[in-house]
């Protein structure tokens, strides 16, 4: 899976045709598209063409939902639009269509997040395969409308499947791909799908749309394992469960996490063969021969790509991981990935507080990775928590983390654990 | 009780796929006093088995011909609304050892 | 969203009792609890297919102790305020799926339950949400007047001066403060087609309620009183008598709003004082003392006051 996405979104496509479309291997038809990431996101909702969307407004998420009602009021889909009052509302009936076995999709950010936080739980343990895209926006307080990890972060352990997006492509690709991972027999998960607030969900990119009939093959029909509106056979679901069975149910959705990363890749497979999109559980840019590599989710990675190519051109060999998957957590493939390297950064826009050194959630999984996978390796890791609330991050403060890098990797000492990058004194 | 099922029996999500299952259980046991029906008395009017909140007043032919005992708990909702008092309640212990069953 | 003219067939016992328990026995409610009595009342009159949700509290943790069930429908609980989102999210699915072809309308009909707890309070936004975008559903809430489930404590269905646990009676507050919200009135400003009060000692009059709430092609309401003798504090066997001073006080007086028409749908002969209602349980004992004569007095008031309301509303003074 390393090697094969070496360009950024947008340069990357070697045959299109002149009048903007182009016909893939299987004959299917693609368009591109001025999209930004979440007209991106309600166009793939278009063509996937859920049964049921229950979704509530929230800066920057407001233009999917939006975009998507006007789908419907021009009758273009054929869901069912239920624009409820909130956000726990959102969840709280998606998962009542889950549970009446229509495909459901949702949209939300930050706040709306946390809102519909105890019913993200109850839908991951019914095993109710809904789809939402997260505009990844700050967590109050105080209130803020940008940029960080912290609203998905917090729901890392929610027991949902968790895809990042670079790019508006990158979404609408996940998007298509989240519905076919959610409803995988061996899975039955929820999947949310994220990209960045305002960095690419306003931001507009030639996005490469395919065929609609195309993506409702790849995203096939729906069948239900159980349904609340199966009246011959009534089910009773979300009942009351004590200490003698809650464990194994759990027990259960860790079970169908175990399943995750081979359904992933095997969806990615396909999609890729009808696409020629390959997606992996990460990306590896200019990695298999670098000294140094940063770790960056998102949008994040797209502005570290460009770094890596100034370095290189300086003959620094600078290498890029960005995980796509976060949940499940592929540590053993990301460790693997760094191995060869001599210092490692972890690129955080959360934090977890009070955690080790108060660092970010991706450095944790990635230290408690190399621990258990590393075979002993040391290779110096440090994490650098930026961007909190939408603060920019530019080529000059990724290029500086390099600089950082190839100090410690040159027996330097390794400064600080975590660093604040950015945060003024 | 049955034996506790393993993860790997149980369908997923938590879902119960045996309706009205409850049945099994003997919420009898918590009785305290038990209903009695004098059945001379009984003008079948059924509001016995309208107002029981455990479903535990046998209605056959639209006749009320008893108590189901297994899930009778006791609460004398049915003695205490009988328009021609045909149902006493008496203690369960003492009815129990009189072997009136059913 | 008309209302499909429905004239409640003659319901007899006779023919009820041929009907099968859509909710069975081993439920573990307490005995002489109404809510099971509730449940069964407004499951029978509906003919249809129904599907029901329902908030956490009593209901739902008496009723599905895993593994097993006391539902013979098909029973969902999500959470404790969002029985009535839940029930907009398979409503939803229910129609989408019908519209596609995808599964065949069999006229189920949809059912959310919640306590006066997850109605009232906590889940009032979803429900108001619900009624607001006109989902196809029956909401009923049985009304305790307090949170049961957690071990009575006070809701904003807590009339005045009641002890319950977070309003207990003591030396310096009486009981619980302040008049009871009225929500059925709440609901009724939805404009909604269909809104209801009812309580089960009159089965009668509540089944048939819910036959009319189950024909409107939009979203009914029913307040359904719900004695709780652990609660309120009288002997189990007390329950339906209980329900029954209620309205004859019109403490709980039965109406309905059909397509904004109000309707008192019982009239007591004889209005009891309110004192014959809160003289038998436990719950208001400490008004009787000494002190504390006020509080019946302005709870008669306020009784007095919605009765006459009601009556100006439903044209009958």
């Amino acid at each position: 899976m390393r090697h094969l996405r070496q360009h950024l979104p947008g340069r990357r496509y070697h045959h299109g045709g002149g009048d903007g479309s182009r016909q893939g291997r299987r004959g299917q038809v693609s368009d591109f598209k001025a999209l930004d990431g979440n007209q991106a996101v309600a166009e793939a909702m278009r063509q996937i063409n859920p049964d049921v969307v229950a979704a509530y407004p929230i800066t920057p998420q407001t233009e999917a939902v939006q975009v998507f009602s006007q789908f419907v009021a021009d009758g273009e889909v054929d869901t069912e639009f239920v624009t409820v009052e909130s956000e726990h509302s959102a969840m709280s009936a998606c998962v009542g269509a889950g549970a009446a076995g229509a495909r459901v999709m949702t949209c939300t950010s930050s706040a709306g997040l946390a809102f519909m936080w105890e019913i993200t739980y109850i839908a991951a343990s019914m095993r109710l395969p809904i789809v939402m895209m997260v505009a990844n926006r700050a967590l109050s307080g105080p209130i803020n409308i940008h940029c960080d990890h912290s609203d998905s972060m917090g729901a890392r352990d929610n027991g949902w499947v968790q895809l990042f997006s670079e790019s508006p492509e990158e979404a609408y690709d996940n998007m298509i791909q989240a519905v076919r991972i959610a409803e995988h027999p061996d899975l039955m998960l929820p999947v949310m799908v994220m990209q960045d607030g305002f960095i690419t969900s306003h931001a507009m990119e030639r996005v490469e749309v395919f065929d609609d009939q195309a993506v409702r093959d790849f995203v096939g029909t729906y069948t239900p394992r159980y349904s609340v509106l199966d009246v011959e056979n009534p089910l009773t679901f979300g009942p009351l469960d004590f200490y003698v069975y809650y464990f194994e149910h759990k027990r259960q959705q860790v079970e169908a996490f175990s399943h995750a990363k081979d359904v992933i890749l095997e969806v990615a497979a396909d999609f890729n063969r009808r696409f020629n999109r390959n997606y992996g559980l990460m990306e590896a840019y200019r990695l298999d021969d670098a000294d140094v590599a940063l770790v960056a989710l998102s949008s994040t990675a797209g502005t570290a790509k460009v770094v890596v190519d100034e370095l290189r051109g300086q003959g620094v060999k600078a290498g890029l991981l960005k995980p796509r998957v976060f949940r499940p957590f592929p540590a053993e493939e990301m460790v693997e990935a760094l191995s060869h390297v001599k210092a490692v950064a972890v690129m955080d826009r959360s934090i977890s507080f009070g955690s080790m050194a108060n660092a970010g959630p991706l450095f944790l999984e990635m230290a408690a990775a190399f621990y258990v996978n590393g075979n002993g390796s040391k290779v110096p890791m440090v994490d650098y928590v930026y961007g909190l609330g939408g603060r920019d991050i530019g080529p000059s403060e990724i290029e500086s983390v390099y600089m950082d890098l190839l100090r410690i990797a040159d027996g330097g000492e390794v400064p600080n654990l975590v660093t604040y990058l950015g945060v003024r004194e | 009780m049955p034996r506790a099922k393993g993860w790997r029996e149980l369908p997923i999500g938590g879902i119960i796929d045996e309706p009205g299952s409850a049945r099994e259980l003997e919420t009898g046991a918590w009785r305290a006093f038990r209903p009695v029906v004098d059945q001379e008395k009984c003008i079948n009017c059924l509001q016995c088995w309208m107002f029981c909140p455990d479903m535990s007043v046998r209605v056959e032919d639209s006749k009320m011909v008893g108590f189901d005992l297994y899930h009778c708990k006791g609460c004398g909702i049915c003695a205490s609304i009988c328009p021609v008092d045909a149902i006493t309640m008496v203690v369960e212990t003492e009815a129990a050892k009189e072997g009136e069953v059913k | 969203m008309a209302t499909q003219t429905s004239t409640p067939t003659r319901l007899t016992l006779r023919d009820l009792s041929k009907k099968s328990d859509r909710l069975t026995s081993g439920h573990r409610m307490c005995p002489g609890c109404a809510a099971p009595l509730v449940v069964k009342q407004v499951l029978m009159a509906i003919d249809e297919p129904v599907v029901v949700t329902c908030a956490t509290g009593c209901l739902e943790v008496a009723t599905t102790i895993f593994p097993q069930t006391a539902w013979n429908v098909p029973f969902i609980h999500n959470a404790f305020e969002n029985s009535a989102s839940t029930a907009s999210g398979i409503e939803a699915a229910y129609r989408s799926l019908v519209r596609q072809g995808k599964i065949e309308d069999n006229n189920t009909r949809f059912v959310a339950f919640g306590g006066d707890g997850g109605t009232y309070d906590i889940g009032l936004q979803a429900l108001s949400g619900a009624m607001e975008r006109g989902h196809r559903m029956l909401y009923v809430c049985y009304d305790n007047n307090a949170y049961m489930n957690t071990g009575i404590q006070r809701s904003s269905a807590t009339p005045l001066g009641a002890n319950t646990t977070t309003s207990p009676a003591g030396k310096v507050v009486p009981g619980k403060r302040g008049m009871r919200k009225d929500l059925t009135a709440i609901m009724a400003a939805h404009n909604i087609p269909y809104v209801a009060q009812a309580s089960p000692h009159n089965w009668r009059d509540l089944m048939q309620k819910v036959r009319k709430a189950t024909a409107v092609d939009g979203p009914a309401f029913m307040n359904v009183l719900s004695s709780c003798n652990r609660g309120w504090r009288h002997d189990a066997d007390e329950t339906i008598e209980m329900q029954r001073l209620a309205v004859d006080t019109c403490m709980w007086p039965l109406y309905e709003v059909e397509d904004g028409e109000w309707r008192v749908t019982y009239k007591p002969k004889e209005k009891l004082p309110v004192t014959e209602y809160l003289k038998p349980q436990g719950r208001f004992r400490h008004l009787f003392q000494p002190g504390n004569q006020h509080l019946i007095d302005e709870l008669q008031q306020e009784v007095d006051t919605r009765w006459e309301r009601l009556l100006k509303l439903a044209g009958e003074s």
